[in-house]
């Protein structure tokens, strides 16, 4: 399943199919039972719901892409609508919480930390790549529209699967690599100022992953190294405590065929990222530093 | 079943430290985390590592500082080892790469922090724990240690001897959160807990959703004391909404707490007459809290910091990622309006307690971390002393647990050493509630062997999930925002006896309402309603170890103030609290805090600054 499907898939029948064939065990009952009740207090929460809004009008109105490939009614895509008491400084991932604690504990999302640093809840919210927990609620038009990331495959409500970033991510061998350390104990390796305030911007990375859910190219290019690790590999290919033999090394796996020239400079990266981090300036540095490599070899 | 060496659980930065450390030893090391490693709570650290890196500067004088900020509850031996070697670990990370500030001349920034005699708080701008975290997961994939991750632990393979210490811990028993299943990791050389804080027990704090102290709770179940659990520290300029920490140099700089009246209430209510907004964590958290309590404060609930009299200049030079802070999490403008903080929930001095190589009273089950006591920080922390305590004390365990001859440890666990009973009467039941079904289990099943006692914790983890899948019954978010609530109106900064009594009997009740918990998402897929289940259990059992160690200590040390007694005793106290699960039936003793260094003897002072 991915969010590129049309919303209105096509019944899933085989996946239902299956389940049934199968002989149902005590287990099964039970579950297609809680299933049941379920369904039901879906219903009955979503009446409640929609008279609590209509008394009160301190409310958002929020809309949840739900899909859960267990759950015989999730299998096909839907919108759940939730209406969230509205209190001063609430963002999206606050919102979430409560109608998960409130209305529906099966409401599934990725959080952690709720301050930008763990990177768990990127997230399509209004058509954009965001942080719940960095998105305040009264900058957002309503309905809110809140979905997984696009071109991910989703595993369940909001949650997307990461596997594939990460092995972007660790593709680029993405750790310090040194052939001279200072001789003295306890002796530090020297960077200048400069050094240090160059690779700044690119070591705040939280590994959220907006970046490459909004870039077309990796959405076209599976291979695509994306935005993210190409900027891991800037991380440690400007830092001048490398040295340059390892410099050569890093350049190379950055030029590789889904490398930096896969990248036509369309900038939304740079726009979605929540660190600010200059990704596409980072890119074109690369590129630079490549074609000069280059020549140093003609 | 997975076998290794040395199973690690968790992936902040005491987990990171400690897997590797395992592999430099020698050992096929794992590590097992609820969370992917990038997403652990120490990436939420900003301030800073404290380390006695320059010539000027001393490890005695380091471990002076720690000694007299833990109110001399702190063991010296710990405090000494946690000095020693904080310098050498802090040159590691940066020979791993870490991007610390830097200095004109190229070596590492430092800075002065609260409670230190010298500026040795390295640090990385304002991401100092993001940056130690990442640096510390790329040495971990560089290694190619294995890591499973959004596995969540359920419980530990120990065996069950009647006295804990003749226990052994032989693996975990963990949820696949992704594919939901349980299954077994089998640790032949040990088991690392570094599952971190335990902030989820209160209602405001600056911890993650995922602290929510599983490992300290799956130690207590197993038979490891808890120590010093009455110890928290509460930030007092914390955003209401969120728990997002604004760091002190807004006071620093100048900032100024206003209540509802427009009073500066530091000076005006003669909370602190000469420090007034620079006063010490605790005593400016107390007064927050006594303005609300009178009717003072905003909205009922908290207090205004103003930094606009700094000028615009002035804030967006020094101060800029509070704005954003306040900004992003709570929807204020620190430019045009005061920003509304209250205190909060931030760090848990006590856990699991465990000897200066990491090792808890059973054989084969270590800790380190915030999870861990060991104990560094006694009864309050000084900022910038828990970060080397993840570097020092992970890898000291990873160390141990991978085979290294460490010698005699001098800190005893279990009891062992010098240690005394309580005799203390609480007058409200504590422990379990009687349901000993699989919902809440606890202790550890006998078999022959190892692989029999995993294969038989698998199958009772199995029947727990499906349990808490096929029953009926109530939502744990209800329970868990009970244990909060009186949490955090009972067992704060303010701590009474009526209160805390209050707390233990609705500890009471929430454990009552918990056998009767159920899961209702039946999902097989990515199901977070039991996790958080599983977790609200481990709140419980902490929760109420933490309201008896706050009730029992009529004393007040560092962090723990006592209406009933304002002021330290030594002569009654200078002893750790432990409480020992018992089967179910928890019991209070105690044991002698070590102030004997290697050279000298750490003689208790008034603690003013
Ligand atoms: C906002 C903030 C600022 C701070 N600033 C500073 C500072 O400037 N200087 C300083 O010294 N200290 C600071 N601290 C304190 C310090 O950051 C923490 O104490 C420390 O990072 C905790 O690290 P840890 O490795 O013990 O735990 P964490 O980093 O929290 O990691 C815990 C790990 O355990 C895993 N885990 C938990 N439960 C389970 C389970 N059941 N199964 C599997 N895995 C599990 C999680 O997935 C995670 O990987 C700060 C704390 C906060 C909250
Ligand atoms: S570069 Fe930015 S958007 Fe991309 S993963 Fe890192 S933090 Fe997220
Ligand atoms: S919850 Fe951690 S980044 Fe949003």
């Amino acid at each position: 399943m991915s969010t590129q499907i049309p919303k209105q898939t096509e019944k899933t029948e085989e996946t239902a199919a299956e389940t049934e064939t199968e002989a149902p065990s005590k287990g099964d009952e039970r579950r297609a039972e809680k299933r049941r009740r379920a369904d039901e207090r879906r219903r009955q929460r979503e009446v409640e719901e929609a008279e609590k809004a209509a008394a009160d009008e301190n409310t958002v109105e929020l809309r949840v892409f739900r899909y859960d490939p267990d759950i015989e009614g999730k299998q096909e895509p839907r919108f759940d609508t939730f209406h969230v008491p509205f209190t001063k400084g609430m963002t999206v991932l606050d919102a979430l919480m409560y109608a998960r604690d409130t209305y529906d504990s099966s409401l599934t999302f990725r959080h952690s930390c709720r301050q930008a640093v763990c990177g768990s809840d990127a997230m399509f919210v209004n058509g954009g790549q965001k942080l719940a927990c960095k998105t305040q609620i009264d900058e957002l038009e309503e309905p809110i529209r809140v979905e997984p990331l696009p071109h991910a495959e989703v595993t369940k409500d909001l949650v997307v699967d990461m596997e594939h970033f990460y092995d972007q991510m660790e593709a680029v061998e993405p750790y310090f690599q040194t052939n001279e350390y200072p001789d003295g104990e306890l002796e530090e390796q020297r960077q200048s100022r400069e050094n240090r305030e160059k690779v700044k911007m690119s070591t705040r990375c939280i590994w959220c992953s907006a970046c490459m859910s909004s870039c077309n190219i990796a959405a076209g290019d599976n291979e695509y190294l994306g935005p993210a690790a190409i900027n891991k590999a800037y991380r440690f290919a400007m830092d001048e405590r490398e040295g340059e033999d390892v410099k050569q090394k890093r350049l190379e796996i950055i030029e590789q065929e889904h490398g930096v020239w896969r990248c036509q400079t369309q900038f939304s990266c740079t726009e979605v990222c929540p660190k600010d981090i200059p990704l596409t300036e980072h890119i074109q540095e690369l590129k630079r530093e490549a074609v000069k490599n280059n020549l140093k070899f003609w | 079943m997975y076998e290794h060496d040395v199973v690690v659980v968790g992936a902040g930065g005491a987990g990171l430290r400690a897997a590797i450390a395992a592999q430099e030893e020698g050992a096929d090391v794992a590590i097992v985390s609820k969370l992917h490693p990038v997403r652990s709570h120490t990436g939420a650290a900003e301030g800073g590592i404290n380390a006695a890196l320059r010539d000027a500067d001393s490890w005695e004088d380091h471990a002076y500082d720690t000694m007299k900020g833990s109110d001399y509850l702190g063991d010296a031996p710990a405090v000494e080892a946690l000095c020693k070697e904080s310098p050498e670990e802090v040159i590691q990370l940066e020979h791993w790469g870490m991007p610390f500030s830097r200095e004109e001349d190229g070596r590492v920034s430092q800075r002065p922090f609260g409670g230190l005699s010298f500026p040795r708080t390295t640090y990385a701008g304002a991401e100092t724990g993001h940056q130690m975290l990442h640096t510390m997961y790329e040495q971990v994939v560089k290694r190619g240690i294995t890591v499973y991750d959004e596995w969540h632990v359920m419980d530990l393979v120990v065996t069950d001897e009647d006295d804990p210490t003749d226990r052994s811990c032989h693996g975990v028993v963990a949820y696949d959160i992704q594919r939901g299943e349980v299954d077994g990791f089998r640790a032949s050389g040990g088991v690392i807990l570094a599952t971190g804080g335990m902030g989820q027990v209160f209602d405001h704090t600056t911890n993650a959703v995922a602290n929510t102290g599983d490992g300290v709770a799956m130690a207590y179940r197993a038979g490891v004391p808890m120590e010093d659990m009455e110890f928290i520290q509460f930030h007092p300029t914390t955003l209401p909404s969120t728990g997002v920490l604004i760091s002190e140099g807004v006071r620093g700089e100048g900032g100024i707490l206003y209540n509802e009246k427009g009073e500066r209430f530091m000076f005006e209510h003669g909370y602190a007459n000469n420090d007034g907004e620079l006063a010490s964590r605790d005593v400016v958290s107390r007064a927050e809290l006594t303005e609300v309590n009178e009717g003072r404060g905003i909205e009922d609930e908290y207090v205004h910091l103003d930094m606009r009299h700094l000028g615009e200049e002035r804030i967006l030079d020094r101060l800029e990622n509070i704005l954003h802070l306040a900004e992003d999490f709570e929807g204020a403008d620190g430019l045009t309006e005061p920003m509304p903080v209250k205190p909060g929930q931030h760090y848990a001095m006590g856990g699991i307690e465990t000897n200066e190589h990491g090792e808890t009273a059973i054989d084969g089950l270590y800790a380190a971390g915030e999870c861990a006591c060991v104990s560094v920080h006694g009864g309050n922390r000084l900022g910038g002393n828990a970060l080397p305590e993840l570097i020092v004390f992970g890898k000291r365990a990873g160390n141990h647990a991978a085979g290294k001859e460490m010698g005699e440890p001098e800190i005893p666990t279990g009891k062992t050493g010098d240690w005394e009973s309580a005799e203390y009467e609480f007058e409200v039941d504590v422990g379990t509630v009687g349901d000993r079904g699989p919902a809440a289990a606890d202790g550890g099943a006998v078999a022959a062997d190892a692989e029999g006692l995993l294969e038989a914790e698998i199958e009772r983890a199995r029947e727990r999930v499906e349990d808490l899948l096929a029953r009926k019954g109530r939502n744990h978010a209800e329970i868990r925002s009970a244990v909060q609530e009186t949490m955090t109106a009972n067992v704060n900064v303010f701590r009474e006896e009526e209160g805390l009594k209050q707390s233990l009997e609705d500890l009471r009740e929430a454990r009552e309402a918990y056998t009767e918990v159920a899961v209702s998402d039946p999902s097989r897929t990515f199901n977070t309603d039991l996790i958080h289940t599983m977790e609200t259990r481990n709140i419980l059992d902490i929760a109420e170890a933490l309201a008896m160690g706050a009730l029992a200590r009529r004393e007040f040390r560092g962090a723990h103030w006592r209406k009933e007694r304002q002021e330290r005793d030594d002569e009654n106290w200078l002893k750790h609290t432990l409480i020992s699960w018992n089967d179910g039936e928890p019991e209070l003793w105690y044991k002698p805090a070590i102030l004997e260094g290697e050279a000298k003897t750490y003689e208790p002072k008034v603690r003013s600054y």
